[in-house]
């Protein structure tokens, strides 16, 4: 049973990772495109990118947070 | 600066400082409390790592059990009969609750870092089968742990750096600082160009500087030396970026204009229907965006603390000296990593804080 639990989690972590994979390379692919297209406006862009970002990497750490729980239970 | 913006800093300063160190104990510990049986000589990673990212009531540099090197903290406790004070060092490095402290007839023990106070007439820690002590209480505890410590050092080094260091420069000359005053002036600059005024606006963002310079060194600043070995992990503390996440909510709260509230609660421009169903996830969001600052700082922080344990660790799990020839360069690579991640995180925090409150003070142009 302890270590189902674990497996969970550790199945858990590493879908959260996944996803934020897909968003922060989208992410940075579509800044890369508009740096490309507009290279006098990047410091805005890289913001932008920044933020946005974060906001994934954010959604990721809370499966993070929650594989943690169930590791630590 | 005027005399009204350094007394503003001030107060913040001392919220912080009075606010912080209430909440940096008060986070559950997830570990299970073990028997007083003889500790496991086998090497136990979760323990080491769960270990090395909690907060303690003294401060661990090398050495284990009898001998280790520590720095003594005071403890503090708030119990029935009033506080009652004494040295970490009083426990002997003992954290399984064999050693008794006894205070003002009170008798205490240290388990796993929880202090608990044993019910009158009781000698030792007794547990039930779940390893729950069951004569045994915790009082309030508001001791200076090793987090506490180590942010007074950072908020030590914040006055050094700005107060005696940089407001005083500028105080005396009009030149620009010269050596590390100047490199503290970019990255003020730095705030105010890149985060405060474009988020905030040319007309509303000086109310806000001194909160934000302060979250950003503040946060940098404990992320750097939690980076140094033997450090505290301050902001891997869920209770220290909750403390910091407040902060920003209540700001959020207490400068939102009307259109702020308006377009929060009673959205203009749609369908009557929608504008209640769209105030509870608009309300929500109140709460949602400062808990998302929190929850981030907090698992950058433990995340990448946990990567460089692991690793290390790695070499005792699989007790292969040849491992280290792989795992001490990577680790080295994500200790690199996590000089990055410090600025990034401190930034992002700001940034974030900044936008919010950005939202809270926009003024729209009415359709």
């Amino acid at each position: 049973m302890e270590l189902l639990y674990v497996g969970l989690a550790a199945l858990g972590a590493g879908l959260a990772v996944l996803g934020a994979g897909v968003g922060v390379g989208k992410i940075g692919g579509s800044a890369m495109d508009a740096i490309a297209r507009q290279p006098e406006a990047s410091g805005k862009i890289q913001t932008a990118m920044i933020i946005a970002a974060a906001l994934v990497e954010g959604v990721a750490l809370f499966g993070v947070v929650a594989s943690l729980l169930g590791v630590l239970r | 600066m005027t005399a009204h913006k350094s007394l503003v800093i001030r107060v913040y300063f001392t919220l912080a400082l009075a606010i912080l160190p209430l909440f940096t104990y008060a986070q559950e510990h997830n570990e299970e409390h073990s028997s007083i049986e003889e500790a496991e000589k086998e090497f136990n990673a979760t323990e080491m790592i769960m270990h090395h990212i909690g907060d303690a009531h003294e401060w661990h540099f090398f050495g284990e059990g009898e001998s280790s090197v520590t720095l003594p903290l005071p403890v503090i406790l708030y119990t029935e009969n009033g506080l009652v004070s004494f040295m970490s060092s009083e426990f002997h490095h003992d954290t399984t609750g064999h050693t008794v402290v006894e205070k003002d007839g009170m008798r205490f023990v240290n388990l796993h870092e929880d202090i608990y106070m044993l019910e009158e007439g009781a000698e030792a820690v007794e547990f039930d089968a779940e390893h729950h002590p069951v004569n045994a209480s915790k009082p309030w505890d508001l001791s200076i742990t090793k987090n506490v410590a180590a942010m007074f050092l950072t908020v030590i080094l914040m006055i050094l750096f700005f107060s005696v260091g940089l407001a005083r420069h500028h105080k005396k000359s009009k030149q620009a600082p010269k050596g590390f005053n100047n490199v503290l002036e970019t990255l003020v600059l730095f705030v105010r160009d890149e985060i405060a005024i474009p988020q905030i606006g040319e007309k509303k963002y000086m109310k806000f500087m001194p909160f934000l310079l302060t979250v950003f060194f503040f946060i940098w600043i404990t992320n750097l030396m939690g980076l140094l070995p033997g450090a505290a992990n301050v902001t891997g503390n869920i209770a220290v970026t909750v403390s910091l996440g407040l902060f920003t909510m209540l700001i959020m709260i207490f400068n939102g204009n009307k259109d702020f509230y308006k377009h929060t609660f009673w959205m203009p421009g749609i369908p009557t229907w929608v504008k209640p169903i769209l105030a509870i996830v608009e309300g929500l969001g109140l709460l949602i965006k400062p808990a998302a600052l929190m929850i981030r700082l907090f698992a950058n922080i433990t995340a990448g603390h946990i990567i460089i344990l692991s690793l290390i660790g790695l070499i005792f799990i699989l007790e292969n000296a040849g491992i280290a020839g792989v795992s001490v360069p990577f680790a080295l690579f994500i200790t690199v990593l996590e000089l990055l991640v410090a600025f990034l995180q401190a930034f992002i925090f700001t940034i974030l804080s900044a936008l919010f409150i950005g939202m809270a003070v926009e003024e729209h142009e009415h359709h």
